[in-house]
């Protein structure tokens, strides 16, 4: 398999502050990787970095094997496209669902936008009634349907997913990954989805990466996270975090967890 | 259609045209504003204003330039002359009508080149940062710290009295803030996750702020020109008055309070008139302001 996405030694810092450490790794073609860390862990910056919103300080970043180049070009924007963690702030509050989709046609000079425009609300589940809304008109999960379906319309290969579902209750949450899988599937993605919930990137990642202060603590297959065979203690109290509240635990438990997790 | 349905048809949460959803857009902002009575009674003013301009040859009963200097100088209002006649035996209720076409003038060519210019630069100004940023704010500075009647007696002076050189003077001298208004409203929409969204689509900074950054600030600083159309007009009143706006016979309504200044003790109705024109226009843009602030206001309209 080759990567489709190869970062090494990539870091990031601002004024001095190293908010990213040396990251390696890589995607593979068709692949979900996740991002899981606490917050302030830098794993939103690493997406940031990769699309352009965040200075590469050092280190590459690979597309297919070629280094991207500073500023990105048309030809990496219809590559790689990202999805919002807030839904709310990610629409324009003045342009309709239709404006929204058009823009980025517009941008690379797609002919039959109408058509397009039409494909990507229905394959985000969104009906034809939707198309001349504005986002104040739309709940939380259309929102986020409306901005998937904005990524998409480009046909990227690469999408990086920015806490897609943490903006959202519960019984949306599980209905928009659902929906991110299916075109995952349909399209022959390649995901990089953050999350600091590691039971959302259990269920859509092959292979993920734990990060702390930057830093990239553990690289771990899906199947050993199932297992729970990870190396790190930090890991493990991720995991148990990630568990969350128990009724009937011991307090003395819960301070031995906390033993092991960061001090922030 | 009967009314009921229009209604429907305007403010359905699934629109099925673009026209169709601008056109609701728009209702709901109407309706914000026609909620408002103050407002209301200012966009009458304006309307009045706009008719009364339009149809000036028609509701001037005398000519506004060419009086009767034998038999009619200084007359009290009466049913003849329901203003008056001023020093020169002209009608005074025919200059005032004919007046509102150059107050009207003014306040529209000045809020057409001053607004746009102001937007451009605040917008370029706040999304571009770093050096130009500093440059352009500077500029704007420089233009703030002058008080306005006299930047623009220099310029006219510079440049020569008359009406055309008085609106260029006005315009210069009322931009900055419109520019300092479009900055602030860029400052904080452009680190927004929607501008990032479309700087990763591949946007030109030019398109980033022509469609995406400017639509943001355009209501608030058509809500601050409305509001200083009172200013323009008086500035434009003052520069009439000092002898620098329109010059005589126009009948621009600040010369023609300049004109009977002389006498107005005696023959109040010269100068009572054109003031009482200046002081209604003003006070229905001032009122139509307000109201477009509270109908315009993006966070009103985005939720």
């Amino acid at each position: 398999m080759t990567a489709v996405l190869s970062i090494k030694e990539l870091t990031v810092s601002f004024d001095g502050y190293k908010a990213i450490d040396r990251i390696w790794f890589d995607v593979f073609a068709g692949q979900s990787f996740g991002l899981v860390g606490e917050s302030g862990s830098g794993k939103s910056t690493v997406l940031r970095a990769i699309c352009g919103l965040a200075p590469i300080t050092d280190g590459t970043i690979s597309i297919d094997g070629a280094p991207v180049r500073v500023p990105r070009g048309k030809d990496f924007h219809r590559k790689v496209q990202m999805v919002f963690q807030d839904p709310y702030g990610s629409l324009h509050p003045r342009h309709s669902v239709d404006r929204i989709l058009s823009e980025p046609l517009a941008i690379h000079g797609v002919r039959d936008a109408e058509r397009r425009v039409l494909r990507a609300l229905d394959e985000v589940g969104l009906g034809n009634g939707f198309r001349f809304r504005y986002p104040h008109q739309l709940s939380g999960g259309q929102r986020q349907r409306v901005a998937i379906a904005r990524a998409l319309i480009l046909e990227p290969k690469i999408l990086l997913l920015d806490e897609p579902t943490s903006a959202l209750d519960a019984s949306v949450q599980a209905e928009v990954l659902n929906l991110l899988e299916e075109i995952r599937r349909a399209h022959k993605l390649t995901f990089v989805l953050v999350s600091h919930d590691l039971a959302v990137i259990a269920h859509m990642c092959d292979r993920l990466m734990i990060m702390r202060r930057g830093q990239s603590v553990e690289l771990v297959e899906a199947s050993a996270l199932a297992s729970g065979t990870v190396g790190s203690s930090y890991a493990r109290s991720l995991m148990v975090a990630s568990e969350g509240f128990r009724r009937g635990r011991k307090p003395s438990e819960v301070v031995s967890d906390r033993r092991h997790q960061p001090q922030s | 259609m009967s009314d009921t349905t229009w209604r429907q048809w305007l403010l359905t949460e699934r629109p099925q045209s673009r026209s169709q959803a601008r056109l609701g857009r728009t209702y709901q902002a109407w309706r914000r504003l026609a909620d408002n009575r103050l407002a209301l009674l200012g966009l009458t003013i304006i309307i009045g204003l706009l008719v009364v301009a339009g149809f000036a040859d028609v509701l001037a009963t005398q000519s506004p330039i060419v009086g009767d200097l034998r038999e009619a100088r200084l007359l009290p209002p009466s049913a003849e002359h329901w203003f008056g006649t001023d020093d020169q035996g002209r009608d005074i209720y025919s200059r005032v009508v004919h007046g509102s076409r150059l107050t009207l003038f003014v306040v529209i060519l000045v809020a057409v080149i001053a607004a746009p210019v102001g937007l451009l630069i605040g917008t370029v100004a706040g999304y571009a940062g770093g050096w130009v940023d500093a440059v352009l704010m500077r500029i704007t500075d420089i233009f703030l710290a002058f008080p306005r009647l006299i930047l623009a007696l220099a310029f006219v002076a510079a440049l020569g009295p008359g009406i055309e050189n008085a609106v260029i003077a006005i315009a210069i001298t009322s931009w900055p803030p419109y520019a300092r208004i479009a900055r602030a409203e860029t400052l904080t929409v452009r680190h927004s996750d929607y501008i990032n969204a479309i700087r990763l689509m591949g946007a030109s900074p030019t398109r980033i702020v022509a469609r995406h950054i400017m639509p943001m600030c355009v209501s608030s600083v058509i809500v601050r020109v409305t509001l200083d159309m009172a200013g323009i007009i008086l500035t434009a009143a003052g520069l009439g008055f000092l002898g620098l706006g329109a010059q005589p016979p126009l009948p621009e309504w600040g010369a023609m309070i300049a004109s009977g200044r002389r006498f107005v003790l005696d023959q109040w109705w010269v100068a009572a008139a054109p003031g009482m024109a200046i002081f209604l226009v003003s006070l229905g843009f001032n009122l139509l302001g307000d109201g477009l602030r509270d109908a315009l206001d993006p966070k009103a309209g985005g939720r």
